[in-house]
């Protein structure tokens, strides 16, 4: 049935939008498909090296964007449908707005799911091409689809691939110009045509149909309650669809699919967590951390740079003058800053999001969220939440940013004060481990008490205290899979890469800000205003306050600096406390006032500051 | 089918076929079609964690459900 009887001649209108994203006038060649689909594959492929990641406006969503032929192109986040429910669909829904032809890539494994966003864009009116990605597991799973069927019922080009092999992205380039709006419902359409005058385009009269608020609210109007019956007739017609072009055989199970279930249940789920932590330690916490970064920023920062800019610099100025001390002092903003940037920083950030990418591609942590999801309940989070606790033992301030995927602020603000407050970083673990075997077993015990205690009381007090309610878990489990390593390192690098970026201006005014404070004295001055504190209070010598000050630059400095004091094993169980709940490193600082906000990152900071000098001293008015 | 047999999917043990009778409203029920479970669906209970997470699966496709959410779907077992 052709669909051009109802297909209307006049141009439907694009209301350009302000943001500063879409900048050029090129065709706009979108991808778009379900989260785990492999849309960064195709993205890579397409767009070869020149790729531009940026957050998009008003969002902490990135969007890589690249040149294919032609045409301006477009990632875009994983989504399940068209609408406004989080920040990645809203970023989806303007990219898709705009787009001129869209690659719709669809997981063939998954084609029940997936089918629901492409008939939506289908109805959306957009010029769409059709991927179906993954034909290897398909042949694996035993599925045969009937191609050829599928898109006389759809009514747009249809391709098979299995992208990570390259096979089919040359067919996929040959059909890009082929796009064409699919077969529509037409009752549907005829509403859709009808709302026109008052919306602009066909696309955006379906999401206010569909109740779609900010569209609606772009356009002066109220949105409209249909999205029920229009997502039952959809889901209805997809079902059908998929009833007449798959043909599958009796499912046999997998090795990955048997891992996939077995780190689900809570039996072999520990343990097999429990492998995946240390196998993480091994490589972030032992090899990159300690073997690597110790070589770096002793060799290539200490030595060589920072050696040669403080001959260089003080050629010009005075090293003990202002300037000097702001420069090239010991917070200097060219060498401390410039060291923990590129030998310190960028080394750890790159083994964090190597870890991250390869375990998100394996599909383990929507598992391990699941299986922990109860738990953490409990703290006012859903499973979800693990992913960032988890990463805050590497680095704290890398896991600020990931709480991005937690659904609700109440969720991220939960999560950030446990990160910020109990949750020690990989550096400082390793000072704290070497102080506590030195203070006995004893120690060892009231120190981690303590720190579950708090760990516990912070979400639990959060939850009670803060409105609303966290969502509960939803997720979809992808398969298991093997990662393909060439994947995970251009994520990786696309990640590190903006990460730096966006680190870099924060690290270089923080220092100056240290610098000025030493280079004035005030540094000096806060140090004497804590050290009554300290004496009495926490009942600790008095040069444990150049600690805590020196733990305000970085956590790990702080606990270190504790090594050269000589205290009692009671006494370094308080310190030990204090400066784990104390201010974390200026970074992670930084980066909660940039991903929460000035009010809520200053009600955690101080709170931190309170919490552990108050913690602290009530350990040491019981045990010392 | 009586009001007796349906009973919430938190209650659903391992392995357990069920046909969902209820989803709530709102958010969840959203995403839910579109990842395919509807009202009417069979579907097999795939893991029953303490506490009342469940994972359900329909063909290839495996969901995960806090227990806030399981408590609030109706079922009956098949």
């Amino acid at each position: 049935m052709p669909t051009n009887e109802i297909n209307h001649l006049e141009h439907h209108t694009h209301i350009e939008k302000s943001s500063n994203i879409f900048d050029s006038v090129s065709p706009k060649l979108v991808l778009v498909g379900n989260p785990n689909v492999g849309k960064s594959v195709f993205f890579n492929y397409l767009s070869g090296i020149y790729v531009d990641v940026s957050n998009f406006p008003g969002t902490t969503v990135e969007i890589a964007k690249g040149k294919y032929l032609q045409y301006e192109l477009y990632d875009t986040p994983g989504i399940y449908g068209v609408s406004s429910f989080n920040d990645e669909e809203r970023v989806a829904r303007d990219i898709i707005l705009e787009a001129d032809i869209i690659i719709n890539i669809i997981d063939g494994v998954h084609i029940e799911r997936d089918l629901f966003l492409t008939q939506q864009l289908i109805d959306m009116g957009k010029r769409i091409v059709v991927v179906i990605n993954f034909m290897d597991e398909i042949k694996k799973h035993h599925i045969k689809i009937d191609i050829e069927q599928l898109e006389k019922l759809l009514d747009v080009p249809i391709t098979a691939t299995t992208a990570i092999k390259k096979e089919g992205l040359k067919e996929l380039e040959q059909l890009i110009d082929k796009a064409r709006q699919g077969k529509q419902n037409k009752i549907l359409h005829l509403k859709l045509h009808n709302m026109l005058n008052s919306v602009g385009s066909q696309a955006e009269a379906l999401l206010v149909l569909e109740g779609d608020e900010i569209t609606a609210n772009k356009h002066g109007i109220k949105p409209l309650d249909q999205r029920e019956p229009i997502y039952i007739d959809r889901r209805n017609r997809v079902n059908n669809i998929v009833n007449q072009v798959i043909e599958e055989a009796s499912v046999r199970k997998h090795i990955t699919s048997l891992i996939g279930r077995w780190s689900l249940n809570t039996l072999t789920g520990i343990p097999i967590l429990l492998g995946v932590l240390y196998i993480a330690y091994l490589f972030i916490g032992k090899l990159v951390a300690q073997d690597i970064v110790g070589f770096t920023e002793s060799y290539f920062g200490n030595e060589l740079w920072e050696t040669w800019i403080r001959s260089a610099v003080s050629d010009f100025i005075t090293p003990t003058s202002f300037l000097g001390t702001v420069l090239i002092g010991e917070f200097g903003v060219l060498t401390m800053t410039v060291t923990y940037l590129l030998f310190l920083l960028f080394p750890l950030v790159f083994a964090f999001y190597i870890t991250l990418s390869f375990l998100e591609d394996t599909g383990y942590l929507p598992r391990l969220a699941t299986m922990v999801d109860r738990f953490i309940n409990f703290l006012g989070l859903n499973g979800r939440a693990i992913i960032p606790m988890i990463l805050g033992f590497g680095c704290v301030s890398a896991a600020t940013i990931t709480t991005r995927l937690l659904s609700s602020e109440r969720e991220k603000t939960i999560a950030t004060a446990i990160l910020q407050f109990a949750i020690p970083c990989s550096a400082q673990l390793a000072v704290i481990t070497a102080l506590l075997m030195g203070a006995g077993f004893q120690a060892l015990l009231i120190y981690v008490f303590v720190i579950v205690s708090v760990f516990i009381a912070i979400g639990t007090i959060l939850n009670k205290i803060l409105k609303g309610e966290s969502t509960p878990l939803l997720i979809d489990l992808p398969p298991m899979r093997i990662p393909r390593m060439n994947n995970v390192l251009q994520k990786t690098s696309l990640r590190t890469f903006s990460f730096m970026k966006e680190a870099t201006p924060w690290f270089f005014f923080g220092a100056a800000v240290i610098g000025t404070m030493e280079a004035t004295g005030l540094l000096q001055v806060w140090q004497k205003a804590l050290s009554p504190f300290t004496e009495h209070w926490l009942k600790l010598p008095p040069e444990a306050t150049t600690a805590f000050v020196m733990g305000l630059v970085r956590r790990d400095f702080g606990a270190a600096g504790l090594y050269e004091i000589v205290m009692n094993p009671m006494q370094t169980v308080v310190a030990l406390v204090t400066i784990t709940l104390f201010v974390p490193c200026i970074t992670s600082i930084l980066i909660m006032y940039k991903e929460r906000g000035l009010k809520t990152a200053t009600i955690i900071w101080i709170g931190t500051w309170i919490g552990s000098f108050t913690i602290g001293g009530i350990v040491a008015q019981i045990i010392v | 089918m009586t009001l007796k047999n349906h009973i919430s999917l938190s209650k659903v043990k391992k392995g357990n076929i069920v046909r969902i009778i209820t989803l709530p409203d709102g958010l969840a029920r959203t995403q839910l079609i579109r990842l395919g479970i509807v009202e009417g669906d069979l579907v097999k209970c795939l893991e029953h964690l303490p506490g009342g997470t469940i994972v359900i699966q329909k063909k290839r496709q495996e969901i995960a459900l806090g227990s806030k959410l399981s408590h609030k779907i109706i079922v009956i077992i098949n």
